[in-house]
């Protein structure tokens, strides 16, 4: 069940991975959680997508921002995490803040409520609103692990998101595509947890230069499923 | 049906001087139903002319156009409106109708309006129209959503429907009955005209011409009687059918001298793989060096059209074609039709034949190739349906709701409108005559903010409603958009297919331009891997890769066989006017000395070794085979409600806890298999098979099942579209069909959520009920079985079971087995890991 599938309930297992000096439990609806520091990561909720494609007339269901923030409150309720953090690409565009539905609004401020919630800053929100809640800023840094947005060439092993990776698997002749985690030895892509937020292909070129020794995608599903490129596919 | 045809009596038409002495001149006479139907024109009245191919149909319809513009040499402005369902066909009626008209030195002035037409044509087109414009259901809706509708139309006389039985069965369909009351709105004094070949119900068909309203008098019905009997029987061949398959590869030779034998033979299959096989095979055997051609919808348009000029031009000796060829062009002196595989239907049979001699008087000559035994009873049953002359057109349609918003939205760009008059013109149209005013005002709510329940995007409105009552559009970027997506046809994403061998130059693969073939479906390129083999475009060709969004594919050398079984299952289901002849048949052995031998030994093989169905019965076959459970079950429904049943099946195996783990369906029947002994739990009275089978199974079950189908999203996705939900192209941004599809399974998965009674929900459930789907087909078989489900405990499989049994293996990927199978591919990795 990935992020829209997930308001049926199913408490998906989650796998832990290791990034730096960092244990991280990757849950299958897509986001990570760092239990020593009780942190919780979502990468592009991109909230307000479907009333930003309205303003230009084509009229997605006005629920996405509502979706994502019941994803997220499935998350917080399962982990009680200390902290949020949302890696960046949060809302869709620079008013979406603005435009969030007082319903929406409240389910927001109820999230935040008694506990951190860090906005880092993305390509398409890089000025948070104070209104918005909670503290922003460009990169957090965990032990020797840095989260930003988007991926960086410095050295260190980083979380990201902004990507969207998405896999594309066969077996006998069979083949379906998913979102995922696209896991390398220095670098974790994100999957975006949004609810219309689409997937790029891991095989796709942009991701080649992220991964020189080699990566594999943590596929979203009931569970997570580890593919490794052999099984990937190109669209 | 309570209408009484008037019949107008041809004394009542004398045709012209002018129009007498060209018949003459040409050695024809004047037909009775040509007289007929300028009868009804000169009364006044409009008219379906329903006849067989070869009868001067095209001629009959255009016949009082070209009489009344001769009497009046002086008018200017658009006086007929001819709308056919092909492209091509506007084009070459337009080629016809040069000859009457240059012959007879008429004064009239014919024109084409396609997708093709370059714009400052069109442009002049609307200033000085022609007297006679010939084009198709979507420039319609474009022409009618034009600001200068109304004065371009106000003085049309006529409208000619072409082919019209095929129109009617489609959205577009709706969308032409939708275009045709705004016509008449437009133009009250006009009078149509509906041409179509032979339908079982010519009164229903005949509402579509006229608004559905009292006071209206019903249009004159015209029938012309069926030529001569056409001679039609089964191709023999030296070897039997097989149990399954789809290739006829058995036939090929007898098929191979058919065509030595015939001056042009048509042959016709139901798939473009399917023709690309026989196309192949063909060849391997053609040591006469016959010209035979390929031609299908996949094809490269400059390759089509050079097959067609060729067979124009009596260069051919045989065409191999799919369904592009079912329709009214006459391309070449046909004497044999041969279709290969099953027909399905028995009107499509009877379209099909009539490609072959386009004389009334001449018998045409047809042979019927099955592709395996299944298909002999289906042949079987089709032959006896044409030797009576029996119809299986389907029924008349429900408009589609996301047709009616791309209407409501071009009503609008035309200019503003009254809500409550649009509801009542739109019911004027047949397929909308029913249309609850609920549905309508859904519908204008979406066209105006997407109609949710809530309503955030009112500041966004693409119409709104003025003080004045009516409703405008807001912005002129609403009538853009309109334009770019208007239409009902949503094609499956395709991929271009280039010739060319691409080479690693600095890190980079570049591919060098060579010609491109035609296009394939993105799903038949993405189940390639680079080196695999595949038919396409009449040659065996080496998959290289996509490249820049093309396959990129290379010349094998010859007499290489194709790797990848490039055959994708029948596109159209069987009819259930053909499947009751088929159960029929199957449950009446006395009647089996009429099939061949092979065919009705497999009978009487199953007889003993099973049982076989009586009439109404249905058969359910349980054994075990290399340590799986399988249950089969033989409807005779169809492929596609075959498959629907199989999921809902497999679901309640699943709740039974007989661990199913998959199905397969075809024409015929289903498979399913399992773990536990399912025969074992029904002889045991564990599980009850008129409960697995019971009618609710489309209550909850298919509601739950629906939400997770791909095809449902796909179906979703084609409502979207259509109804211009979602954009066709996004401005500025070339998306691939993937990408599309992607998006709107999640705007689906959004929608079901949080409104699962949007307007757009309910199109896409109406159209799951009689589209990929077929659940109305699914629910009527299920209740008329109810309490006749005959159960076969086997020890083995059965020679029946033999044809859906061997479909294993094409199985498609849902929900639970989704998830399976990246379970197995996970595993797949462990064991290479651990090697």
């Amino acid at each position: 069940m990935n992020a829209m599938d997930g308001e049926t309930g199913t408490a998906g297992a989650a796998q832990v991975l290791r990034l730096g000096r960092l244990d991280l439990v990757a849950d299958p609806a897509g986001a990570l959680f760092v239990a020593d520091q009780g942190l919780l990561v979502v990468a592009d909720l991109h909230l307000e997508k479907a009333s930003s494609f309205a303003s230009h007339g084509i009229f997605l269901p006005p629920y996405d921002t509502r979706a994502t923030l019941a994803a997220v409150a499935r998350l917080v309720a399962r982990y009680a995490p200390r902290a949020v953090v949302a890696l960046g690409d949060s809302f869709h565009d620079a008013d979406a803040h603005a435009r969030l539905d007082p319903r929406d609004r409240k389910a927001l401020a109820a999230l935040q409520r008694g506990r951190d919630w860090l906005w880092v800053t993305g390509n398409h929100d890089p000025r948070m609103p104070r209104t918005a809640g909670g503290e922003s800023a460009a990169e957090l840094r965990l032990a020797d692990v840095v989260l930003r947005h988007e991926p960086a060439e410095d050295g260190t092993a980083e979380i990201v998101g902004h990507m969207h990776p998405a896999a594309k698997v066969r077996l006998t002749g069979r083949s379906l595509r998913r979102r995922c985690f696209a896991v390398g030895a220095r670098r974790i892509v994100m999957p975006a947890f949004g609810a219309l937020t689409g997937g790029l292909n891991l095989r796709d070129a942009a991701f080649r230069p992220l991964f020189p020794q080699g990566v594999t995608a943590h596929v979203l599903g009931q569970r997570l499923y580890a593919i490794g490129w052999p099984l990937l596919l190109p669209d | 049906m309570g209408v009484t045809p008037h019949l107008p009596s041809p004394a009542a038409a004398a045709l012209p001087p002018a129009f007498s002495a060209w018949f003459a001149r040409r050695g024809w006479h004047v037909r009775a139903h040509q007289l007929d139907l300028l009868a009804s024109a000169r009364a006044g009245r409009s008219a379906l002319l329903v006849a067989p191919t070869g009868a001067g149909k095209t001629l009959a319809g255009f016949l009082p156009s070209l009489v009344e513009l001769a009497e009046a040499p002086d008018r200017a402005g658009l006086h007929t409106l001819y709308i056919s369902p092909l492209k091509a066909l506007a084009v070459d009626i337009a080629r016809n109708l040069e000859a009457p008209v240059t012959e007879m030195g008429l004064p009239v002035k014919v024109e084409t309006r396609t997708g093709d037409t370059p714009a400052h044509k069109r442009a002049r087109q609307i200033e000085r129209p022609a007297h006679i414009l010939l084009t198709t259901p979507e420039q319609l809706a474009l022409l009618i959503a034009h600001r200068e509708a109304e004065a371009f139309f106000a003085g049309l006389r006529r409208i000619v429907l072409d082919e019209l039985h095929a129109l009617v069965t489609s959205k577009r369909g709706d969308l032409l009955s939708l275009g045709l009351v705004r016509l008449l709105a437009l133009a009250p004094q006009v009078t149509t005209v509906g041409l179509s070949a032979t339908v079982r119900e010519p009164e229903v068909l005949a509402r579509y011409l006229v608004p559905q309203r009292e006071g209206v008098a019903s249009p004159d019905i015209i029938t012309v009687k069926e030529g001569a009997r056409p001679h039609i029987g089964i191709l023999e061949s030296r070897l039997a059918p097989p149990l399954a398959g789809h290739t006829a590869l058995h036939a090929m030779e007898e098929i191979y001298r058919a065509i030595r034998e015939h001056r042009l033979s048509l042959v016709f299959v139901n798939t473009r793989m399917q023709a690309e096989f026989v196309f192949q095979e063909l060849w391997r055997m053609n040591d006469d060096g016959l010209a035979i051609a390929l031609h299908h919808g996949s094809l490269d348009a400059g390759q089509r059209r050079r097959v067609e000029a060729a067979m124009a031009e009596g260069r051919l000796k045989a065409v191999v074609c799919t369904s592009t060829l079912d329709l009214g062009i006459d391309w070449g002196d046909v004497d044999l039709v041969i279709n290969v595989g099953a027909p399905k239907g028995a009107s499509r049979l009877m379209q099909r034949i009539g490609r072959a001699n386009h004389r009334l008087d001449e018998p045409s000559k047809a042979f019927l190739v099955p592709a395996n035994r299944f298909e002999v009873l289906e042949c079987r049953a089709a032959l006896d349906a044409v030797a009576e002359a029996a119809q299986d057109t389907p029924d008349a349609r429900t408009g589609a709701l996301d047709v009616l918003a791309q209407h409501v939205l071009g009503r609008a760009c035309a200019g503003p409108f009254d809500a409550d008059a649009l509801y009542e013109e739109v019911r004027g149209a047949a397929p909308y005559a029913d249309l609850p005013r609920r549905d309508f005002d859904d519908v204008l709510a979406f066209v105006a903010t997407g109609g949710y329940a809530l309503r955030s995007y009112e500041r966004f409105a693409r119409i709104v409603k003025g003080k004045d009552g009516l409703w405008r559009v807001t912005t002129p970027r609403v009538a853009q958009q309109y334009r770019l997506n208007v239409g009902t046809i949503v094609e499956e994403p395709m991929l271009r297919v280039r010739l060319a061998r691409p080479r690693r130059a600095g890190g980079m693969t570049v591919v060098r331009g060579g010609r491109v073939l035609g296009e394939v479906e993105e799903y038949f390129a993405e189940g390639l891997t680079p080196g695999d083999t595949f038919v396409f475009a009449g040659e065996v060709l080496r998959f290289e890769g996509i490249y820049e969004n093309e396959v990129t594919a290379s010349r094998t050398a010859a007499g290489t066989d194709p790797k990848v079984p490039s055959y994708a299952g029948g596109k159209f289901p069987l009819s259930s006017f053909l499947a009751s002849r088929v159960r029929t048949m199957i449950a009446s052995p006395d009647n089996w000395h009429r099939l061949p031998r092979p065919v009705a030994n497999w009978l009487r093989a199953q007889k003993m070794k099973s049982r076989l169905p009586r009439p109404g019965q249905l058969l359910v076959e349980t054994f075990p085979r290399a340590g799986r459970h399988y249950l089969v079950a033989y409807p005779f429904e169809g492929r596609l409600a075959h498959q629907t049943l199989g999921m809902l099946l497999t679901r309640r195996l699943e709740r039974a806890r007989l661990k199913p783990l998959g199905f397969v369906a075809n024409d015929y029947g289903l498979a399913t298999w399992g773990i536990a002994d399912i025969g074992l739990a029904v002889t045991q009275q564990r599980l009850s098979l008129a409960d697995l089978f019971a009618p609710d199974m489309l209550g909850d079950d298919l509601e739950d099942w629906l939400a997770e189908s791909a095809l449902m999203k796909r179906t979703f996705r084609h409502c979207a579209i259509i109804a211009g939900m979602i954009e066709r192209r996004f401005p500025g941004q070339e998306k691939t069909g993937r990408q599309v599809t992607m998006s709107t399974d999640l705007v689906y998965d959004v929608l079901r959520r949080h409104e699962p009674d949007h307007v757009l929900l309910r199109a896409a459930r109406a159209d799951a009920a009689t589209g990929l789907l077929d659940v109305r087909r699914l629910g009527d078989m299920l209740v008329r079985v109810a309490g006749r489900i005959v159960h076969a405990p086997l020890d083995h499989l059965s020679p029946l079971s033999v044809a859906v049994m061997l479909e294993i293996g094409r199985e498609m990927v849902y929900g639970e087995a989704a998830e399976h199978m990246l379970a197995e591919a996970e595993a797949a990795m462990m064991d290479e890991a651990m090697q």
